[in-house]
């Protein structure tokens, strides 16, 4: 059974009915429990939950200390292209909107990787629109080589692929993929993705299991939070990393809680996700799979972001731009979206050693086959 | 005062150590602080994920941290197979970090459990290449015996999953592989507390290597003094030999004195 087939059972269920049954009493069980399972998840994004959000707090900052230690990696995203073929209401790259497009050529992959390694960076999330015909993923592969030349690991967060290109891209040096459902509502995800390849529901939902198979070494989703009923949203983001998690074990399985952000375009969030929401989330699912990645990226403002460094977060991004080019002199593209987090490497960094934190840049060597030790030997 | 000036120590991969604790590197809340850890736990092996190390940033690279007189033990870290086990081991060797490694193979994200027959072919392939190899493994007896045909220097059994602070969990397993297997037996993960580490040293343990308990703690350099003390303390009973023990009181008047010859 794959995941559409979990995902459609949780699909039927009603949510609200099963909120109306859950007391303090078994928010308070949960609490006391040592190993969680589904329904003790869902206990603890309930509403009566909120009530218990310090002791929630408490248990997730001790069980993060104990499973990750003081500590918080630090990535950018780098921005290859924003061509799209897509009409999703909420983003900023949908083809119908009046921006600047633009697609690095090699030589600026390669200005931006040296303006990038030079903040101390050593993990980069590279971002394409959804334009597979324009950033080709034989495109995204020469880029990766570029990158990998200046930077431990490489990650993308492209469109969705069959599990050969996964494998490809793996091969060229792409350790970690990010691909957000957006929505596990299968009626809604129709609705606001109006045109383009991303309409195709079942397509996404698998993509992050054929990177699985295809051995990449980490795997991040997360739905955009905001787009529907977070409960139910955040519910099935759990079940889908428990999912990878079980049936692939040799995976390291994060999630992101990307909140909606204004963008270019008309789009307003369906629902309203606040700063408390956020916190359960987090809070839950620590709690429900201790040792899950957790990802806050510059979505969110300094003050929150420097809020919930003990509450689970694993992964931070810093110094930040989503549009492309964006790191260099080079005529900046338009933004994706805004960002709330301004700081630079070097303000992020001293914001996490004054939480009492260690900000990491390197937790990753590259070990392919063609790996030339450039690496480890600079400065021997 | 003889009994205690003899000398007690520990031989790894040709190196004589005197103290049985060994510290890891990661979890810290600043790097800063492993010097300071590294002297009061008296400790002269610190093991190092390879994929923290960063050779190109010198001033931010862990090993900056680990005085020279301390043995770095590289892990493998991330390794999901063998054949990633070997290459990391390799790299960490033409980085100049020595010949000594941690084989860590961990194909389970969720309770970090290593995979004993990736571990074992690791560990002939890097022993065969003249590595000082300490596998970490589940304390299996078949495995730890597999490991010592392939070449490795100790074995490191778990106590309980790495990070759990649980203690001693497989003691049981482990006391089997102390009594069977001819290599020392480093007990790795899930010691929690200096009172863990005191009993497996007691037991026999050749050494305890530990880093949660350290650097999660509030005072770490404070509880890396707990460890040396425990451990150093559970050594010293293990070579006392501990009183024999017994689930009943001995009786004051013994059932069968009847039979001893009547005193006339």
């Amino acid at each position: 059974m794959g995941f559409y087939d979990v995902c459609k059972t949780y699909q039927s269920l009603d949510f609200k009915e099963f909120e109306k049954k859950i007391t303090e009493q078994h928010v308070e069980r949960v609490l006391q429990k040592s190993y969680l399972d589904q329904e003790d998840f869902r206990v603890l994004l309930s509403s009566v939950a909120k009530k218990y959000l310090e002791p929630m707090a408490k248990k997730a900052n001790a069980l993060t200390t104990q499973q990750f230690g003081k500590t918080i990696l630090l990535y950018t995203p780098m921005y290859l292209s924003n061509y799209c073929t897509n009409q999703c209401l909420y983003c900023g790259f949908n083809t119908n909107n009046t921006i600047l497009r633009k697609q690095l050529t090699l030589d600026e992959v390669e200005k931006e990787a040296k303006a990038i390694a030079n903040m101390g960076l050593k993990h980069l999330l590279v971002l394409t629109g959804d334009a597979k015909h324009k950033a080709t993923p034989a495109y995204i592969g020469e880029c990766t080589k570029v990158l990998a030349k200046y930077f431990a690991s490489v990650s993308i967060e492209v469109y969705a692929m069959d599990e050969q290109e996964y494998v490809t891209l793996v091969e060229c040096g792409v350790d970690g993929i990010t691909i957000y459902q957006e929505t596990y509502n299968e009626a809604l995800y129709d609705e606001i993705h109006v045109k383009g390849p991303k309409k195709n529901y079942r397509y996404r939902l698998d993509a992050p299991e054929r990177a699985c198979s295809a051995f990449v070494r980490t795997v991040n989703i997360g739905a955009l939070l905001g787009l529907d009923d977070w409960r139910k949203e955040f519910f099935l983001v759990g079940l889908h990393a428990q999912y990878l998690q079980s049936k692939y074990p040799e995976t390291e399985v994060s999630i992101s809680l990307p909140r909606l952000r204004p963008h270019k375009g008309q789009f307003k969030p369906m629902c309203i996700v606040k700063d408390a929401d956020m916190v359960q989330m987090m809070v839950a699912m620590r709690l429900f799979m201790p040792r899950v990645g957790i990802t806050i990226s510059t979505r969110e403002n300094s003050a929150f972001r420097n809020n919930v460094v003990p509450l689970g977060v694993t992964k931070m991004s810093a110094g930040s731009t989503t549009a492309v080019g964006g790191h260099t002199e080079c005529e900046k593209s338009e933004a994706q979206f805004e960002i709330s987090d301004n700081r630079s490497v070097k303000e992020m960094k001293q914001s996490i050693i004054a939480l009492g934190y260690q900000p990491v840049l390197k937790d990753w060597e590259k070990i392919d086959k063609d790996n030339s030790l450039d690496s480890c030997l600079v400065g021997k | 005062m003889s009994e205690i000036k003899d000398k007690d120590v520990l031989v790894i991969g040709g190196r004589e150590l005197k103290s049985r604790l060994f510290v890891g590197t990661g979890k810290y809340a600043s790097d800063a602080l492993i010097p300071e850890v590294l002297e009061q736990s008296g400790s002269e092996v610190i093991t190092v994920a390879l994929r923290r190390m960063d050779f190109n940033n010198p001033k931010d690279n862990i090993i900056s941290y680990i005085p020279e007189h301390v043995q770095l033990l590289p892990n493998t870290s991330g390794a999901r197979n063998a054949d990633e086990a070997i290459r990391i081991a390799r790299l960490a060797r033409v980085a100049g970090c020595g010949n000594w490694i941690k084989i860590e193979v961990i194909s389970d994200n969720k309770y970090l459990l290593p995979d004993g027959y990736e571990t074992i072919k690791a560990t002939e392939v890097l022993a065969k290449e003249g590595f000082v190899v300490l596998p970490y493994m589940s304390p299996d007896l078949m495995v730890a015996k597999s490991l010592a045909d392939a070449g490795a220097a100790a074995v490191m059994p778990l106590g309980a999953p790495i990070g759990t602070n649980r203690g001693l969990k497989t003691k049981e397993l482990i006391r089997i592989l102390i009594q069977e297997i001819p290599l020392p037996i480093i007990v790795d993960a899930g010691i929690g507390k200096p009172s863990h580490a005191c009993e497996a040293m007691e037991m026999g343990a050749a050494a305890c290597l530990l880093n949660t308990a350290i650097a999660a703690s509030d005072k770490p350099v404070l509880m890396a003094q707990a460890f040396k003390n425990a451990v150093k303390a559970g050594r010293q009973a293990y070579l006392a030999k501990t009183g024999k023990v017994s689930d009943e009181a001995q009786a004051s008047s013994p059932l069968t004195d009847f039979l001893l010859p009547k005193k006339v």
